[in-house]
């Protein structure tokens, strides 16, 4: 997340000094992103370094002095919205691996170790929708949070789905305890707890 | 609390010999008023079929089915229709509204058919309208409304009078994202307000609004979430 660019749009709607600053910034992530007062005013300063913003010098450098939105970072903050985030995938995804090498793992039934990231992703998905469930209509800053984290973890059970099925069918290519590989049709699964 | 619906050791089979097909085994799930419980699982592992038999659309191969302290196998099958009609209202992705009727009548006409008078049953299903939102679409038919209207109208006409089981099947699986939390939102409300609820989904954004979600794989139960704890310890451990 860029620091930077979401003071930036709180400033477009005018003027503000540092602490107010922070608890615009709070109330409209629904107060899931918690900043440190420290980081606005350090961030402040680089930006007024960097010509985005601009203080009220006949404040002096304390808690009241003003902070305004330039020309120049009104431009930035345009760009900024209109950039896609980065598409690149992570450089190794925890859970790919982790599947991937329970394949291979004598003793280890990946379909069990598929259906505990499921449950625990769909117990988190549980936590995030109680969350929403309880916010009030005009908490719109939270909502989208919750929905992004939500439609994110349901990609997650997705895959996983995807993965098990996928593992269903394809015939077994493992390592027995002894070591020698063997290849054949996916034995039958009991059922977990 | 005593469990409104209990599922114990519900197995079935269709067919028989090389045509023989186990759809459940050994199913124990049990749900009590006021909680809502999504079941979980891929296409054919069981989870329409778990939804019928609870219903007492089917019957189990084996195993007990018990809805209100009820054995459905021990009914009389007027007994079990009248449990039916009573006690059990179901939901389904397409709305199964009767095209020809008015909202209010698709609400009505279980009231109805069960022996309550016309102006009572116009009153209970105005009722039931009002709680759903769509009370101003009384008089329209299935084909006027939109399709979060026709399944809040569906929502109405399962609950209205006294059920105390909601059983819903991928009831928002018609509908935009928006109006599929607008539906489970009611559905969740309905069951706070007393009813025992049992959805079935492979969509795990419906599941998240259950109290328990159950894992059903080739007919058993292999797993299931535990209640959610409170949302403060979520939200400090950041989303960024």
């Amino acid at each position: 997340m860029s620091v930077r660019h979401a003071l930036l749009a709180v400033l477009s709607e005018g003027p503000m000094y540092g602490l107010r600053l922070q608890q615009e910034f709070e109330s409209r992530t629904g107060e899931v992103w918690p900043l440190n007062v420290g980081q606005v005013y350090t961030t402040l300063q680089r930006l007024e370094r960097d010509g985005l913003v601009e203080g009220d010098d006949d404040a002096g450098e304390g808690p009241q002095k003003a902070y305004a939105i330039t020309p120049s970072g009104r431009r930035g903050l345009d760009e900024w919205l209109r950039t896609p985030p980065g598409t690149e995938p992570p450089p190794r995804d925890e859970l790919v691996i982790k599947v991937s090498v329970a394949l291979r793992v004598p003793g280890i039934d990946v379909h069990e170790v598929i259906q505990a990231h499921r449950r625990h992703s769909v117990e988190t998905m549980q936590r995030y929708t109680r969350v929403k469930a309880q916010a009030t209509d005009d908490d719109v800053g939270l909502a989208l949070v919750v929905d992004a984290e939500l439609f994110r973890l349901e990609g997650v059970v997705r895959w996983l789905d995807a993965a098990d099925a996928r593992l269903s069918r394809r015939p077994t290519v493992g390592v027995v305890p002894d070591g020698v590989e063997r290849v054949g049709p996916q034995p039958a699964r009991a059922g977990g707890r | 609390m005593t469990a409104l619906l209990e599922l114990r050791k519900v197995s079935k089979i269709y067919g028989s010999g090389a045509a023989e097909v186990q759809a459940l085994r050994d199913i124990d799930l049990s749900v009590e008023p006021g909680e809502l419980v999504a079941v979980m699982g891929p296409s054919g592992s069981g989870k329409s079929t778990l939804l019928t038999i609870a219903g007492s659309l089917e019957d189990a191969t084996s195993g007990e089915v018990v809805v209100g302290g009820s054995d459905v196998s021990e009914l009389a099958l007027d007994a079990r229709a009248r449990l039916r009609r009573r006690s059990i209202g179901y939901v389904f992705q397409d709305f199964n509204l009767l095209g020809g009727l008015t909202a209010l009548e698709n609400v009505t006409m279980p009231l109805e058919l069960d022996g309550m008078r016309a102006r009572r049953a116009r009153a209970a299903g105005m009722l039931g309208l009002e709680a759903l939102g769509v009370a101003d679409k009384a008089e329209r038919f299935p084909d006027d409304l939109s399709g979060g209207e026709r399944q809040r109208v569906a929502i109405a006409r399962a609950v209205v009078g006294d059920r105390q089981l909601l059983l819903a099947d991928e009831p928002t699986g018609a509908l935009d994202s928006v109006n599929g939390e607008a539906v489970m939102r009611l559905v969740r409300a309905t069951c706070q307000g007393g009813v025992a609820g049992v959805v079935v989904t492979h969509d795990a954004q419906l599941a998240s609004w259950a109290d328990r979600v159950v894992f059903l794989r080739d007919g058993r139960v292999v797993d299931q979430t535990t209640p959610p704890s409170g949302p403060d310890s979520l939200l400090a451990s950041g989303l960024g």
